[in-house]
């Protein structure tokens, strides 16, 4: 069912290099799979061609269904379902409404796009990243391409790499059936072992 | 990232008859507007109707509503004659928008020199390339200073109550337990004494710190920029202390009686907002008119994050404020709110001043493509600075004037004569020096500044 993938994995040590030369491999119609840097290097979306994100638009829906609820909520609970006198004010008395409004503005907007973001970017809680090379959390950029999404054949692919400067140009495989295991397997796994490296990163 | 084109960096602003003129027809229309307004209230206060008919038609603000209360008020006007009514005379009109007018622009000026001492304070690199248009800003210190100083000698008694002696002699039948417990405060030689000290500050501050930026020009190197940047951190800390004090002396004792401990930072919210939105106003307005090539849409973007995000922290501060005090429904501190939702006249600009402030900065500029774009930034911008000329107007007239209170020509002429000279002395200031300080040490990191 699940196939292997196999990636090309090319090593950048210069940011520069890094963005000149995805500019050049795009240009060479080569698809790049994913690029990972210790840090943010700016301009780098720009250069990968990546939309600006329409998280902004979730943020304010989500923020929206908050205010309404947050309204509707203290309206049907001190306005009609237990009317109560607090300091000589109307039941439904808007000011007092405005901070606890606010908070669950704020709280269904940042929960809401912690899920959108789990879910557009399918960050399961069992699920294994595929690492490419420890050296991308360190002091390398590592470009990653899938063979399978590309014409070119894998040497065509290393050379274009090698000419935009990448440092070391290797292949990389994963078996998914591992990568990709089952939730209860995994809880299974997180009782038995806890999280280990291992357990966590199987490479 | 290395591919960057070249600016000029030596472009100096050239205060040309066009931008003399504009600022001069503000100028003009703000007089003629003034001296329809003096003519109409001095008018008004006597007995004939087609008079009052006249202001009516010549108030081009004036709505239908107001028509009504304006007759009643009218009525009223003529038995408070001849009771003796104290207090009110048509001049306290002028000394309360002068008053309300002078605040509002020595904000705005001291906001300039505000802004370029935390751009200072936060090394901050991004403006480098727009900081001498705030910095011109503070030329009108001692402009409107001097207004506030005139203001005050000559209307102290009309628009605080508290400089009335007997307030302060016990065997007075006027003795007032709660004033008299203030007086280390409010007396004239502590107003007056801080007024000069504060206005003075400021000017000075920003007169060391303008002359080692104009020096840095010549000279290059970094030794100007720390030396300006220890300057930006005192005058920070000078004026934490020096716009809260003014803002409790200025405006929250013309409601003698009142307190609240929120005012100064209320105070300065309302100004920090206007100076955002008027720098904003002027950088658009150069980068159209052909200057500030290098400015591009991440600067306008940071501008435009500035006015949106202290839009929200002005709304903060003004609703803090206000629910305390709702909330807690203590007589004492309710008189503020009651004074200006009680009157039919104020309780609509209460309400408008808040959808003004808030709801449609917070609106127009939520996206980001909104902070971006130079033409919606800028109808944004002149909005919000109406919208705080309100909120100052609610801050002083309800006190001032009571129900006396109006919005007429001689607001807003007393206004467009304020613009009017602001715009001409800080054009001339802005053309005097080169429009950009090229050899500010991050001016490299301003010229690529993206976001």
């Amino acid at each position: 069912m699940k196939k292997n993938k196999h990636f090309l994995v090319g090593v950048f040590g210069d940011q520069d290099e890094l963005l000149h030369g995805v500019e050049d491999i795009r240009a060479k119609g080569v698809k790049i799979h994913e690029v990972f840097t210790p840090y943010p290097v700016h301009h780098l979306e720009d250069a990968l061609g990546y939309k600006r994100s329409r998280m902004p638009v979730a943020a304010f829906l989500f923020g929206a269904t908050g205010t309404t609820c947050a309204i509707s909520m203290q309206t049907l609970m001190s306005g009609v379902d237990w009317p109560m006198i607090i300091g000589g004010k109307p039941f439904i008395s808007l000011p007092d409404f405005v901070p606890i409004t606010f908070e669950m503005t704020v709280l269904f907007a940042a929960f809401g796009m912690v899920g959108t973001f789990m879910v557009t970017q399918n960050l399961k809680p069992h699920k294994a990243p595929r690492l490419f090379d420890l050296r991308g959390t360190d002091d390398k950029m590592i470009m990653a391409i899938d063979l399978a999404k590309n014409n070119l054949s894998e040497e065509e692919i290393s050379k274009i790499l090698k000419d935009a400067h990448a440092e070391e140009v290797y292949r990389k495989d994963f078996a998914d059936a591992k990568n990709e295991r089952n939730f209860f397997k995994y809880l299974q796994d997180l009782f038995i072992n806890g999280v280990t490296e291992s357990g966590r990163f199987p490479r | 990232m290395g591919h960057s084109k070249k600016f000029n960096l030596d472009e100096k602003f050239v205060f040309s008859s066009k931008f003399q003129r504009a600022a001069f027809i503000t100028l003009g229309l703000g007089i003629v507007l003034f001296v329809i307004g003096v003519v109409s209230i001095s008018a008004g206060g006597g007995d004939s109707h087609d008079e009052h008919a006249l202001t009516q038609t010549v108030d081009l603000l004036a709505s239908a509503q107001e028509e009504g209360s304006g007759e009643a008020a009218h009525a009223e006007e003529g038995d408070a004659h001849g009771g003796g009514h104290h207090g009110y005379h048509w001049t306290t009109r002028i000394k309360s928008t002068l008053w309300h007018n002078s605040i509002f622009f020595l904000g705005i000026s001291v906001i300039g020199i505000f802004f370029v001492a935390l751009q200072y304070g936060a090394h901050a690199g991004w403006s480098a390339l727009i900081k001498r248009i705030p910095e011109s800003f503070g030329i009108f210190v001692p402009v409107a200073g001097i207004v506030l100083l005139i203001t005050f000698f000559w209307g102290n008694h009309e628009i605080f109550h508290w400089t009335h002696d007997y307030l302060y002699d016990p065997n007075s039948p006027q003795y007032d337990e709660i004033i008299a417990g203030k007086a280390p405060v409010l007396n004239f030689g502590f107003f007056i004494g801080a007024t000069i000290i504060f206005i003075a500050g400021w000017y000075g501050f920003y007169h060391v710190m303008r002359n080692h930026s104009l020096a840095e020009d010549n000279e290059g190197g970094v030794k100007r920029f720390w030396k300006i940047k220890t300057l930006a951190t005192v005058f920070i800390i000078f004026f934490a202390v020096s716009s809260s004090i003014a803002s409790w002396i200025w405006i929250l004792s013309i409601d003698t009686h009142w307190f609240s401990t929120m005012f100064g930072w209320y105070v300065f919210a309302s100004w920090f907002v206007t100076g955002l939105s008027v720098i904003t106003l002027f950088v658009i307005f150069l980068k159209k008119a052909g200057y500030l090539a290098a400015v591009n849409e991440n600067h306008i973007h940071d501008l435009g994050k500035f006015v949106f995000a202290f839009s929200v922290f002005w709304t903060y501060i003004w609703f803090s404020q206000f629910l305390l005090i709702y909330y807690a429904n203590i007589p004492e501190e309710t008189i503020y709110f009651m004074e200006r939702l009680t009157s039919d006249y104020y309780s609509q600009i209460f309400f408008f001043n808040i959808v003004i402030n808030f709801f449609f900065p917070f609106l127009a500029l939520m996206t980001r493509n909104a902070k971006r774009k130079m033409n919606i930034l800028r109808i944004v911008c002149f909005v919000v600075i109406i919208g705080h000329w309100f909120d100052f107007y609610l801050m002083i007239t309800p006190g001032v004037l009571k129900d006396h209170g109006s919005l007429g020509p001689l607001e807003v002429g007393t206004f467009l004569i304020f613009a009017g000279l602001f715009l001409f002395i800080v054009g001339k200031r802005l053309a005097s020096a080169p429009l950009i300080a090229k050899n500010h040490p991050m001016m490299d990191e301003s010229l690529h500044h993206s976001i």
